[in-house]
């Protein structure tokens, strides 16, 4: 992925930054321009709590290139302790210890790298409670 | 609008046809759709194809695929809509000869995987790239956590998903064009290479090459080509949620259920009045969920109605007589178009061995990404 497109994600990557709907309070992860819930374009930024549980997960054992290494690895989706969901690696552990419901926490940890002597790229891993 | 019609169908093999480009493969399905409908010119195309830029190098396909089917000068477009492209275009044609500005349209689809692309990345662009397949998940990740859901939440079994693969097989034998032909058993499904857990390669649609194309025309055109008429009852779209974690329900796909409320409208039909089906059986996870979504079965059952026969063909309500994608293979822009020729031979009594007897009304259904897209046709004969 090239840098400038990387650097514009950097807020939710590396902060959790997300937008809550001045109308209905929903959370935009990552931040819209118009609420999908009650279409009100007004929000205030904040910051997910780097908490939350398992919804459902895989392990990935046929990956693409640029992950072919780490096979076989655990993506969950995870639901933060403020309702926001997203998508994340589950690491730390054994892909046999990830179950639905288990709690995790967000990490910053290396994501890709771009090419062989590109930037490496961070962002949110998450990392099981124990 | 007018009542549209489906007066030609044509199609290649299905498979990993190393000998043939992405160009040769469309003209093939597109000659044989002109040849089948009996017309010697069409006034306008539409080509739907996922991603002809990572698959080949290769954009601009209207443009190219038009003038090798011998046709400059008429309007031609590339539609895309990751794995649902060929039934938008097919949706296309459908539009353009309803509104009465064409009277002959070619809807086509392709996909030349098999060329050395890094197949699972290009798949991977159908699902959101900064927030899914950056963290590496994989198309068959995606729903890998769909089944687990429905595993989860209804009790759905893992020989249940496998028995999806062993019906289409069963089916797929029958069908000289698919790419694989030959029936596999339940446990090799469940003991096959695992690509995302809990999903194995038996599970998993395979990596295809190949075209198909329909003629759509107008009542006039249809009853002069001599063709046993097959109008287009209903063109049904949504789209919803193309990122899977923003679904309230991680066991559902909503764009299903809204294209499917907007079909069965619009039609005034209700899925008992359907005699034949295909699904978009990308995994076998998809076609569970799907069975459920257009209302064949209440939510949650669709594993006791694969295991009970019922989608069977011979069953009440055959779904996927072609073999489906998992066995008919599924080149992905091709996809939409191919189980739309499918309905086609199946309601003009052409389907052979895979014969629906008496089959009037056939529904297919295909959907792009994890299910953010997804479009349906209802047709009717009139033989």
């Amino acid at each position: 992925m090239i840098v400038p497109r990387y650097t514009r994600e950097i807020p939710q990557r590396y902060r959790l930054e997300a937008e809550k709907c001045t109308g209905c309070g929903f959370i935009a992860f990552p931040p819209r321009l118009i609420c999908p819930e009650c279409g009100k374009k007004s929000f205030e930024k904040i910051k997910l709590q780097p908490e939350g549980k398992i919804l459902t997960y895989t392990i990935i054992h046929v990956a693409a290139d640029e992950f072919a290494t780490q096979t076989p690895f655990p993506v969950a989706i995870i639901e933060t302790k403020d309702g926001a969901r997203l998508t994340a690696q589950v690491v730390d552990c054994s892909p046999d210890e990830v179950a639905t419901g288990k709690e995790v926490r967000l990490m910053l940890r290396r994501i890709q790298k771009e090419g062989k002597a590109g930037i490496l790229q961070y962002g949110y891993k998450a990392v099981l409670n124990r | 609008m007018r009542d549209v019609y489906i007066v030609g169908v044509g199609m290649t093999k299905f498979g990993e046809l190393w000998d043939k480009s992405l160009r040769d493969l469309f003209v093939e399905a597109a000659l044989k759709a002109m040849e089948n409908a009996g017309v010697d010119h069409i006034d306008s195309m539409y080509v739907g194809a996922m991603s002809p830029g990572l698959f080949v190098a290769q954009e601009h396909i209207s443009a190219l695929l038009a003038d090798y089917l011998g046709n400059n000068c008429i309007p031609a477009a590339h539609v895309e809509s990751a794995c649902a492209s060929g039934g938008i275009a097919v949706r296309q044609g459908f539009f353009e000869v309803a509104s009465g500005a064409s009277e002959i349209v070619l809807a086509g689809g392709v996909e030349k995987m098999n060329d050395g692309a890094d197949v699972t990345f290009a798949l991977a662009t159908a699902s959101d790239q900064e927030y899914e397949a950056f963290h590496g998940v994989t198309f068959p990740g995606l729903y890998a956590m769909i089944a687990r859901a429905h595993m989860e939440k209804y009790g759905t079994t893992r020989e249940q998903l496998a028995e999806v693969a062993v019906k289409n097989h069963e089916h797929g034998l029958m069908n000289p064009n698919a790419q694989f032909r030959m029936a596999i058993k339940r446990e090799a499904v469940m003991k096959s290479t695992m690509v995302a857990d809990p999903l194995g390669l038996l599970d998993c649609s395979p990596v295809t090459d190949g075209a198909a194309a329909v003629i759509i025309c107008s009542e006039e055109v249809a009853k002069k080509s001599g063709k046993p008429l097959v109008k287009i009852r209903t063109s049904a779209q949504a789209t919803a949620f193309a990122t899977l974690h923003a679904r309230k329900d991680l066991a559902s796909i909503p764009s299903v259920a809204c294209a499917a409320q907007t079909a069965y409208k619009d039609s005034g039909l209700k899925p008992e009045d359907i005699d034949v089906m295909e699904i978009h059986d990308c995994f076998t996870i998809a076609e569970l969920v799907v069975t459920e979504e257009l209302g064949i079965c209440e939510r949650g059952k669709s594993g006791a109605a694969v295991e009970s026969g019922m989608t069977r063909l011979g069953g009440k309500i055959p779904v996927n007589t072609s073999g489906g994608l998992k066995s008919k293979g599924h080149p992905v822009g091709a996809t939409g178009v191919a189980q739309i020729i499918e309905i086609v031979e199946q309601l003009r009594g052409e389907a052979g061995e895979r014969q629906v007897e008496g089959a009037r009304l056939g529904l297919a259904q295909n959907m792009g990404g994890s299910g953010g897209s997804c479009v349906i046709h209802i047709l009717e004969g009139q033989s």
